[in-house]
């Protein structure tokens, strides 16, 4: 099968990076960490999920472990001082990363996009939205945005804005400029679609909700691992990402804010590390970001995300960009030779590096079982968007997503487990 | 090779490809339906009990869903009848898998079962003892 080499990355030496790439599956799972019984080359095709780990990112962890480990903001003595230098430097990093110059005071660490999302929503939405207020978001939000949203809203009397999915897969934009009107205080929307792997004009949506007062909220879950970000060309007034899915460890993820903003909203969570003085009567705010990362903190994970930035970066996000974008499309194409495949979303020319389908006659969740039988790891199911699974009449889908180690002959691989699954249920 | 393997035995595709005791019953002494919110599984159970009010005499199922689901749901039909409401609410995963004569992966128990699960809670629902509108195993979204 056609091979596109050579590759915008070099992928060969990128996979190096990265031990569990080498592992066979199909043994006894019940017994993580034991391989021996292990029989199939493993083909990990489940990025948008989460990415693994490069020795890069796991070795920052361990060298903090083993040389510095100690909690952050509190001693004087010289390990909590590295520790806090380290800790606080990760966070100029991953603000660089998405392009928010005003590092570390824009950005919040948090334990996922999810917690940002949530962090928003209950800081600054549960205190600012009323009954005649409306929430805009789009048919393809994940559940972090639309239950966050749709739940907030039930408390404060808002209502909740769905702007259409077309046909083909994209935002209705003339849909979009009936919903952000006058009454509109937020404007929540996802970046790259992790079911359809539409890539969303977040600019043009954050002017027409900067046009009517209100803010924008991007979920860049799916894009900051796989494209050059820059949250101040964007204009965005929130930028929620993931260090998990984009080689750095799970329990850490980011909330990018305008400084003007996060100045004015409430803390979300109370306790130690975010104060300055505390009376038995009253309490004062820590400055930014730190009044939002109550508590001691992932300090580990947040350290391993600033790795993960820097190796990413080392291999140049453009680059990152080209070689989804080579992998979205040869998958698109090859299951497209299909009559009995529908792939959900836009062509493949024009979408981030994720293809979800279904094989007629065959359900999502069969048909990944079949595929692990071949190495083959997919996700099957609805992907935390059932909601969108309803607009495109599937209850659920099999999503195959690709990262910067992942090769054109996997993707065949793919294919070649589908026409296992098709002797199997003809 | 792995547990996926052995979950697609003939008897599994077999009774999905041709369900036995598929469809309505004409007058159930009660029907039930359940759903896997996150895979999309969705059964309806119909039973129908002896004069007694405690044998199960004759089951039918309807529904779609993956392979498991309604292979679990079609061996069901034709295992209960005879059994007792009792018995029924007796049966665990384990029988389950018995039955299904697999080995099921953690991950896909909630579809094998589905159907078990509707048929105790419409047994259950018919005695008074519950009030649900319908069955749903846990999502795992
Ligand atoms: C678009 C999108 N938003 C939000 C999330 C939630 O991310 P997390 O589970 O890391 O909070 C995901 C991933 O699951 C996603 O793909």
């Amino acid at each position: 099968m056609g091979v596109q080499e050579p590759y915008p990355v070099d992928v060969d030496a990128i996979r190096e990076d990265y031990p569990i790439l080498q592992r066979k599956v199909g043994g006894d799972i019940s017994t993580p960490g034991e391989h021996d019984d292990d029989t199939v080359p493993l083909v990990y095709l489940d990025n948008a999920a989460t990415s693994h780990t490069p020795k890069q990112v796991v070795e920052a962890i361990v060298d903090y472990y083993y040389g510095y480990n100690s909690n952050v903001h509190r001693g004087i003595h010289s390990l909590s001082q590295e520790a806090s230098v380290a800790y606080e430097n990760a966070h100029d990093r991953v603000a660089e990363f998405v392009g928010a110059s005003g590092g570390r005071e824009e950005l919040v660490f948090t334990k996922n996009t999810t917690e940002s999302m949530n962090l928003v929503a209950y800081a600054w939405g549960l205190n600012e939205l009323e009954p005649g207020d409306s929430v805009v978001l789009t048919q393809m939000e994940h559940h972090a945005s639309l239950v966050t949203w749709q739940q907030i809203a039930k408390k404060t009397g808002a209502e909740v804005r769905f702007i259409r999915v077309t046909d083909d897969g994209r935002l209705d934009m003339e849909h979009a400029k009936e919903l952000i009107d006058d009454s509109t205080k937020m404007v929540s929307v996802v970046h790259v679609s992790n079911t359809l792997g539409t890539i969303n004009p977040v600019s043009e949506l954050a002017d027409m909700a900067h046009e009517v007062g209100a803010y924008i909220f991007v979920d860049g879950a799916q894009s900051a691992p796989t494209r050059p970000v820059d949250v101040e060309a964007i204009d965005a007034d929130f930028f929620a990402f993931s260090g998990h899915k984009m080689c750095g460890p799970t329990g850490i993820g980011a909330l990018y804010g305008k400084r003007d903003i996060l100045e004015e909203m409430d803390p979300y969570l109370y306790g130690g590390e975010m104060i300055r003085r505390v009376t038995f009567e009253d309490s004062t705010w820590e400055d930014l970001p730190w009044k939002f990362e109550a508590g001691t903190p992932p300090i580990a994970q947040g350290i391993g995300f600033g790795a993960a930035v820097d190796y990413l970066d080392d291999i140049g996000m453009e680059n990152v960009q080209a070689h989804e974008e080579l992998l979205a499309e040869y998958a698109y194409d090859r299951l497209s030779e299909f009559d009995d495949i529908e792939i959900y979303g836009p062509p493949g020319d024009d979408r981030g590096g994720l293809v979800a389908f279904n094989l007629d006659g065959v359900h999502a969740h069969d048909l990944s079982s079949i595929l692990n039988e071949q190495g083959v790891a997919i996700r099957a199911g609805d992907h935390c968007t059932q909601p969108l699974h309803e607009v495109l009449g599937a209850a659920a889908s099999t999503r195959a997503s690709f990262y910067i180690y992942n090769t054109t002959e996997e993707i065949d691989t793919l294919v070649e487990g589908l026409e296992v699954a098709r002797d199997l249920f003809a | 090779m792995g547990i996926g393997s052995d979950m697609y035995r003939q008897q599994i595709l077999d009774h999905y490809k041709n369900p036995r005791n598929h469809g309505r019953l004409e007058s159930p002494t009660f029907s039930h339906t359940g759903e896997n919110p996150s895979c999309g599984d969705t059964i309806t159970m119909d039973v129908q009990l002896a004069d007694d009010g405690e044998t199960i005499e004759r089951v039918a199922f309807s529904g779609d869903g993956c392979a498991i689901s309604q292979a679990s749901a079609s061996m069901l039909t034709q295992r209960l009848p005879g059994t007792t409401l009792s018995e029924l609410e007796a049966m665990d995963t384990d029988d389950i898998t018995e039955m299904l004569g697999v080995d099921i992966s953690p991950m896909r128990i909630k579809c094998a079962v589905l159907a078990r699960q509707v048929t105790q809670d419409g047994a259950k629902i018919h005695e008074g003892e519950i009030e649900i509108d319908k069955t749903k195993t846990e999502d795992d979204a």
